[in-house]
Order: C-alpha cells, then structure tokens, then sequence
C-alpha cells in the first residue's frame, strides 16, 4: 500500500501514535513538573524528602499493638507503620468472619418463604446500607457504647466475654508446653488428612456400590473426638486465659479496646448488609426451572439445596462478597473517628503531622491499600478461573 | 362421527374453596406454613414487641419537642428530644453562616426548591423534553447555585464557602463530585476500551489507583499534598481541595459503571454506523453513547449512593458537613448528651436521600430488564 | 464485461483471522449497475468478502478498489467509500434510541453535511419507497423485523450510494416477512443500483442476479449467469451444495 507523505496524517496508525506519544508525555511531564514542586515546597518548609525519618523514634504513643511491642522513646517510625498495618489487618480480619456469618443469616433469612422474616431482613438491609458508615461508626461507639455501656465493675457477661465501657474482654489461648502443643497440633492435622482420605474411600465406594455414607458428620464428630481426647491425653498444653476481674479492671485475658470493638461492630452491620444482598441475589439467580428440575428427578429438598442450589447460587455470591471484602478492609480507615490505631491513624495522620512527609508517608499509605486491592483482584481472577473450568 | 354428538355445555366457573384464597390463605402459607416457618413466625413476633413498643415510645409518644432548651428534655427523659433537632434545624441544614445570618437562610432555600422542581420531573417517566432538563441541571444550575448561594452577584451579599455546612455543604460536594465526575468518568471509561494500547493502559492504571485508596486517604491528600502541588501563591479553598479530590475519586467509579453500559451495546451498532461512513466521534457521540449512558443509569446512582454517603468523611478533615455539625452541636454546653438524637436525626436524612435513590435505580433496573425481554 | 466499466476490483485477496485463512486469493470485478448474488455454506468467507469492500475487516494482503480508490488506511478514503457503499445487516442493526427518520437522516446530516430539511425530505421520499408509511416517527423496537430491515435498507440509501452490499438481509426474518423484504430489494434492483447480496434466497438469485458467486473454504469456487450455474454447474461441490439447499 502506497504512502506518501501528504496523506500520512490521515493513516490511523500514525494518528494513534502520535495520539500516545503526546499522552505519554503529557502524563510523565506533569508528574514530573508535580514531583518537582512538591520536593521544592516540602524543601522550603524545611523538610527533606528522605527516607531517613524510619529510623527516628516515634515521639507518640500508640496504645494498641497486640502484634508487636510499643515502648514510648524506642519505637522507631517503620514499626509504627508495620503497627498500623497489623491493627489494619487485624479489624478487617475480624470484621470479615462477623460480616460472612451475619451477612449469610441475613441474605437467608431474606430469601426464605417467611414472610414476616424476609421483610425484617429486609429492613434491615435497606436501613444499614443507606447511611453512612462513618455516621454508624460514631452513632454506636459515641451514643450508644460510650453513652451505655457500664463501668468494668458491672460489666456485661457473655460466657467468659467481658463487655464495659472500655472495651471487651475476651479469653486468650495460651501455650503452655509448646512441644506438647506442637504434638496435639500434628495430632489434629493428621486427623482432618485422615478425614480426607476417608471422604475419598466413600466417594469411590459410591461411585462403585451406590452406597452412601453421612461423610461430613462422620468426618466432623472424628475430628473432634480425636482431638479431644489427645488434647486431654497430652496433658492440657493449651490453657485458655479467662478475663477476670480485679479491683478496679479485668486482669488477664485479652481486651479489645472499645474503638476497636465499635469499629468491628459498625463495620460487621455495615458489610452484612451488602452481604445479604449479595446472598439473595445469589439465592434468586438459581431459575425456577432448575429447581423444578431438580424436583421432577426426584432429590430430597436438602439434596437440592446441597447440589442445586448452592453451587450454583455461590458462583454468583463469591465474587461481589470478595469485592466487599476489600470495601471492608479499605473502610476500616474510618477508625480515626473513634481513635483505633491503624494504618490511616497512626501513619498518614499523627506521622505525618510529626514529621511532615507527606510524600512517602502518602505514598506507603497508598501503595499498603493498594497491594490489598491487587490481593483482592489475584483472588477474584484465581475463583473466575476455576469457575471457567468447571463450566466447560 | 357415528356418535350422537353432544352439545357443548359451558361448565359455569365457581370460585376456589375459601382456605386457598383471601388472607386465610397468605397467613397459612407466608407464616405457618410449616413447623419451622411457625417457629420462625412467633420468634419474630416477639422480638418486635419486645423492641418496638419501647422504641416507638422514645421516638415518638413520649418524645419531646416544645421549648427551646433543654430544660424541657432534662425533666422529661423517658422521650426522645427533638426540641434539640428543632432549636438547631437550620445549622444543621444550611451551616453557620446562613445561621448567622438569618435573614439570608431563602437563599439555599430556594436553590433546594429549584433542584426539587428540575429533579422530581426528570424522574418522572412520561416527562418530555428530558435531555434539555438534564442539561439545565447538570450545565447551568451549578450556575445558578453559586450565584444564589454563594452571593456576591445580583446585590446579594457574599458568603464563603468555607462558612457553608450542615446539608447544604454535603449536597454541594455531592453534587459537584457526580457533575465534574461524569465527563470525565465517560473519557475514561472510552478510553478503558480504546484499542490504543497506551491509552488503554493508563485509563486501567488511573481507574484502578483511585478505586484501591480508600476515601479518606484521598482526602487527606488533598488536604496535605495539594498545597503541596503547586507553586507557592497558588491557594485552594479546604471546600475546593475536597471537591477536587472527591471528583477524581469519583470518575474512576463512574468510569466503572459507564463501562458496563458500553460492553452492553452490541457491535452490530457501531458497525452499521461506521458502514454509513461515521468516524470514530461521530459513532460514539450519535450512536453507542445515548444508548451506553440509558444502560447504565442505575450504576451510575449507585455509584452516587456511595459518594453522597463518603461525602459524611470530609467531617474528618474538618469540614462541617451535617453529620460533624451533628456531632458538634451534641457536644455543645447547651445540648451535651443528646448524641443519640443528632446522630439520627442526621442519618435519618442521609438515609431518606440514598433509600431515594436506591429506590429509584432499582425500579430502572427492572425497568431496563423487561425493555431488553421484550425487544 | 468491459474491464474499465468495473465500479469494485479486487485482486488477489487474502485476509487471515488469527492464523485462520478465512479468504483465499479472491479476484472478482463487478461492473456498474450489475448485480451479484453470493452463496455458499456458512463459514465459506462470502460476509467476509463483502464486509471487506467497506472495511469492516480488514485484509492482509491483495487489493480492493472502489471507484477507482484503493481502500488502505487513509481514513478520508474510507470514509468516502463508506458514504458511497450501502450496508445492510442481517440483524439489521438499526439504532434502537433513534427514531426511523433520525435513523435514516443521521449520517446525511452529520456525514455528507446535509441540511436537516433536505435531509429528512430525501429520508421521507426514500422510506415511502420501501413503504414504511406513517412509522417515521416510531422507534426501530415498535416495527415487526420486515419493516425493521426495510428501515435499514431506506436509511443506507439516504446516503445515495452507487452501491449497496446486502449481508444475509432476510436470514433473521420470518418466512412471512422475507417476501416483502425481497419485493424492496428487487425493485432496488429493477432501478439500476449496483448490488453484491449475499444469501440463500435462490429464487432471488434467479429473478434478478446477472451473475452468481459460489464460495466455499474462502474461495470462489465457481461463477456464472443464473441460467448456466443452476442448471449446468461446473463443479462438484457446486452441484453438492445446490442439491443440499434445492432438495427439499
């Protein structure tokens, strides 16, 4: 194909390469010129951006750090940000595992055929999920818990959970014979290989004979029989710290300070809302005509849920929960409101503020929430994959 | 036929035996339908007279709403104070200059009473002419809101921006998010499928780092970095470093949304459009975008949902939106411990909003559905 | 056929999906005013072809020339050969949030820089040909698939082509409405429009081609005036194919 220069504006490929080009330079021009300004402004203030800040020593105090010790004048910067990252880590873990179990109950309770259930299930998801979290944040801890809830003395009892004014008291486990330990550990795991292996005879004996066996009770009661009984053999290894109370405080045990316990508390009535939503979604996209189907071959209504619904309605849950996952574990950073001390609040903020900079204190900031969004991306893309195979 | 034919008699049509029609029927089925639905049914029954009564009686029966202070709450606790909410409804609303100024409060007033009068037709199904009404709204009431709310034209007396709060404050940052977000939020989403490879690229790096970083950070960037930006002279208003960091944010989840509606045009269109000889601004102006954009109105507001319920953050860099005036004012000497009642007071009205809107994106999702069965 | 009459050349067309050959070698020059019909099993490349002569797709190697233009990236070029070759769709493809007469004035308006007037004049003379009576002002979605691909055919002759590509029109009709579909198209042709159709329609083929094309694998197996190839065709799998499609 013939091209002369006179027409060479009008070849796509060239328009779009010159489109780029100007692009790319456009964007790297502007970072540069904005990097440039920063460093200037920041250098004018008196702040030199360096790294060197990690190893100064925290002039501030961070209360919580269950992970790793704080000691006011030796703590330096970088362990406060690792120290804010774990309490990051550790409410999203927490608020994850509620806001499954609530969130499930929930999204089931709003597909069932109960008719006064679905509706308060439903209320419930349409008050929780149209109003701010933040607002809910600071409605339970400042209205309600630190408002309500009574001094240690008087603490509210749930077993050996401890609920006051400051927090909530839970048991801790604690290893007393850590080789012992390590045995019953190696015990319990060899028990649940032996379950598997176990599930595998049934199946093949199945496959084989027709004959079927209750695998997950029988699997389930063998697990815990074996680990019972080894734990008791074994001599107790791990004992179990229960709170109690002292004169004027709980003594032993763990404590979730009432930011914490407010902030999981919101963030777990926050998510299950999208959760259940998510859930009955799911449940509503298995179409009529695969339950009837399912019926017209004659399975159990609870064969039905086991191998037509479920797998089919979980394809459709799994991947929007994941997303609220990560939605959970970005929102955490509303702690500030209450004064837990994640990575937002002890790093982006009081650091940043101490030592002022803000460019590589922002950037970690961004680069810690954004490595959770591309662990989250990595886990949705492994699951479609999966998916994808088991459907062809 | 051999056979004597018979007449055909029209057999009368009776009604239905009595136990499978009428309430009988829906209470039997929907809440006694069997052992565990009646267990579930009593099981309910009594947690909501457990709690609701009691509720109902703080919110409402023995709630208290005359006087202007809080001496008549204090003598009557057993209720809910809503004298408080009543005493600070304009700060709440409209924020502390048009508190101070009491004689100017018409002002967001009416800019609230002309957003109504553009928005409620445009829900409207059957309105005509709909186009031109989004585009007043979106094109020339920012306009207009500045004008009337922001004053110094027309003789009516400026008031700062930083000086609005309350309600007021929380829809301005709505409002400018979802607008300057569009546009935006439309280029990237074209450019998300464009088939330049570096275009394409850095519209997916762009809508990915602004939809990994949680908002509060983004704010505080604003706040702190985007002094930082620019040479020193230049200054943002703290309501506009919000504003521009809230509109960023937000194209990113508005490109998302949009480009669900472009995946949903079929390639028949641009084919047939590029066969009539269109070029590519032609194509996706005239032919793929008023389609793309219809599909993905309910995205697009709940996208919306989401930003109008974040805006609440900029109370942590210490911007007076309502829920801070909210906080604020029950920690003030005169309202101290009525925390209970602003912070609901102030959900409920996030909460009227976004149930709003919510409702309404669902009742288009339907909506869209039975259109694209029927087609 | 005199060589320079030919309005469409093409020489030595080759055109690869991926690694698959989906043309192979095509030479085919069609004459003003003439018309050919395309046939073939699916698969055999005959879309291809005719999306090829406007660019839908793009070839690999070989040359198409329209009018004496040859079609290569310059996007002026394409733009005129597309504003002078019609299009229409088996799935009609009209533009469901526009109404039939701003389906059929669009691109006269913003394309050929038509005034609006004279654009929906022409949109109004045209549609009455095809016999859409009173439905301008319907959406696409309100009309029954026959008048939908009339539409079609009404708004690519807006564009005043001097020629019209058809791709399978009447394939996603209903067998009632494929009559009427055809009755348009052979009165297009009666007018003297140059047209390459490809369908399954024989009767059509019949009544108003000048020369039939069978296709398979991506080549031209075999053409010739409809006389000669339905009642002698030359090659096996031409006389294979007739019998599959005529048989029954």
């Amino acid at each position: 194909m013939s091209k002369s220069p006179l027409t060479l504006h009008r070849n796509p490929k060239f328009r779009a390469a010159i489109v780029q080009a100007a692009l790319v330079f456009l964007v790297f021009y502007a970072f540069y010129s904005l990097y440039q300004t920063t460093v200037f402004n920041l250098e004018e203030r008196g702040i030199r951006t360096s790294p060197s800040f990690f190893d100064q020593v925290a002039p501030f105090k961070v209360g919580f750090s269950p992970f790793l010790d704080f000691e006011l004048g030796t703590t330096t910067y970088i362990k406060v940000f690792y120290i804010g990252v774990l309490n990051t880590l550790l409410v999203a873990v927490l608020g994850i595992i509620a806001a499954t179990f609530l969130g499930f109950f929930i999204g089931i309770l709003r597909s069932s055929n109960n008719w006064l259930a679905k509706k308060v299930a439903l209320i419930y998801v349409e008050i929780f999920r149209n109003m701010p979290l933040l607002l809910q944040i600071m409605f339970w801890n400042f209205a309600i818990f630190l408002a309500f809830l009574p001094p240690p003395k008087q603490s509210l009892e749930f077993g050996s959970f401890f609920l006051n004014g400051r927090g909530l008291h839970t048991p801790v486990p604690i290893v007393e014979h850590s080789l012992l330990f390590k045995v019953w550990l190696g015990v319990v795991i060899l028990s649940i290989l032996l379950s598997f292996i176990f599930r595998r005879w049934a199946k093949i004996r199945f496959n084989n004979t027709g004959k079927s066996l209750p695998v997950l009770s029988i699997s389930f009661s063998f697990i815990i029989i074996i680990s019972i009984s080894a734990f008791y053999i074994l001599g107790q290894p791990l004992t179990v710290d229960i709170p109690v109370l002292g004169k004027f405080n709980f003594k032993g045990g763990g404590q979730l300070p009432l930011p914490l316990f407010s902030l999981w508390f919101a963030l777990t009535i926050y998510t299950s809302a999208f959760i259940a939503e998510n859930v009955r979604a799911g449940i509503s996209s298995v179409s009529k005509g695969q339950i009837e189907a399912a019926r017209s071959i004659g399975l159990t209504r609870s064969q039905m849920v086991k191998m037509i619904i479920i797998p089919q309605s979980m394809r459709v849950i799994i991947p929007p929960t994941i997303s609220q996952y990560l939605n959970l574990t970005k929102n955490s950073s509303l702690a500030m409101a209450v004064g837990y001390e994640e990575v937002v609040a002890v790093w982006a903020n009081i650091s940043l503020n101490q030592t002022g900079q803000a460019l590589i204190i922002i950037a970690m900031t961004i680069i810690f929430f954004e490595f959770c969004s591309l662990f989250t991306s990595f886990i949705l893309n492994m699951y479609n994959k999966r998916i994808q195979i088991t459907e062809r | 036929m051999s056979l004597n034919s018979n007449k055909f008699e029209r057999i009368p049509d009776r009604l239905p035996p009595i136990n499978s029609i009428g309430w009988v029927a829906w209470v039997k089925q929907n809440l006694f339908g069997s052992v565990s639905n009646t267990l579930i049914t009593l099981l309910f029954f009594y947690l909501i007279f457990l709690y609701i009564p009691p509720f109902l009686d703080w919110a409402v029966f023995n709630a208290n709403i005359s006087g202007t202070d809080r001496s008549v709450c204090d003598d009557n606790k057993s209720g809910a104070c809503w004298t408080f909410v009543k005493v600070r409804i304009e700060q709440l609303l409209f924020g502390l200059y048009f508190t101070l100024n009491p004689d100017q409060t018409w002002r967001p007033i009416l800019a609230f009473i002309v957003f109504a009068c553009l928005l409620i037709p445009l829900v409207i199904e059957r309105t005509p002419h709909k186009k031109w009404l989004l585009l007043t709204l979106i094109i020339l009431y920012p306009v207009f809101f500045v004008s009337v709310v922001g004053g110094g034209v027309f003789g009516i007396p400026e008031s700062d921006a930083s000086q609005w709060g309350g309600l007021l404050l929380t829809f301005a940052l709505a409002f400018v998010g979802i607008v300057l977000a569009l546009p935006l939020g439309i280029l990237l989403a074209l450019g998300r499928r464009s088939k330049m490879p570096i275009v394409r690229s850095f519209s997916i790096i762009y809508i990915e780092f602004w939809r990994g970083t949680p908002l509060i950070t983004i704010l505080f960037m604003a706040s702190v970095m985007l002094p930082l930006f620019f040479p020193s002279g230049v200054e943002f208003d703290k309501v506009v470093r919000a504003m521009i960091g809230i509109t960023l944010f937000q194209s990113a989840y508005t490109a998302e949304a949009v480009r669900g509606g472009l995946q949903a045009i079929d390639k028949g269109q641009t084919e047939a459009s590029m066969a009539l000889g269109m070029g590519y601004w032609q194509q996706t102006i005239f032919i793929i975008l008023p389609q793309a954009l219809r599909i993905s109105i309910p995205s697009i507001v709940n996208t919306f949902i989401a930003l109008f319920k974040d805006t609440s953050l900029v109370s942590i860099i210490g911007l007076l939106d309502l829920l801070k005036i909210a906080q604020n004012s029950s920690r003030s000497l005169d309202w101290n411990g009525y925390d209970i009642e602003a912070y609901m007071f102030a959900g409920l009205v996030f909460w009227m909003f976004c149930f709003g809107m919510s409702m309404y994106s669902q009742k288009l999702e339907r909506k869209l559905d039975t259109d694209r069965n029927t087609e | 056929m005199i060589k320079d009459d030919s309005i469409i050349k093409i020489t030595k067309l080759n055109k690869w999906y991926g690694k698959f050959h989906a043309l192979k070698d095509i030479d085919l020059s069609v004459g003003t005013t003439e018309k050919i019909v395309i046939c073939g099993p699916s698969g055999s490349g005959k879309s291809t072809l005719i999306r090829c002569i406007n660019r839908l797709e793009v070839h690999q190697e070989g040359s198409i020339k329209v009018d004496g233009i040859e079609l290569s990236d310059d996007i002026k070029q394409i733009t005129e050969i597309r504003s002078d070759v019609g299009m229409v769709f088996q799935h009609f493809n009209l533009f469901p949030h526009l109404t039939v007469l701003e389906n059929c004035s669009l691109a006269p308006i913003w394309v050929r820089k038509k005034s609006k007037v004279e654009a929906e004049q022409m949109a109004m003379e045209l549609l009455e040909k095809v016999r859409i009576p009173d439905q301008v002002n319907k959406y696409p979605g309100q009309l029954s698939g026959g008048q939908q691909q009339r539409v079609a055919i009404a708004r690519a002759l807006c564009m005043q082509p001097r020629i019209m590509l058809f791709d399978e029109p009447t394939s996603a009709l209903d067998p009632e409405m494929i009559k009427e579909v055809l009755e348009t198209m052979i009165e297009l042709a009666d007018s003297g429009m140059t047209m390459i159709v490809v369908t399954h329609e024989m009767g059509f083929a019949n009544r108003v081609a000048d020369r039939i094309i069978f296709m398979d694998e991506g080549q031209i197996v075999e053409q010739n005036d409809p006389d000669s190839f339905f009642n002698k065709p030359q090659s096996d799998r031409t006389k294979l194919f007739l019998s599959q499609i005529l048989d029954h």
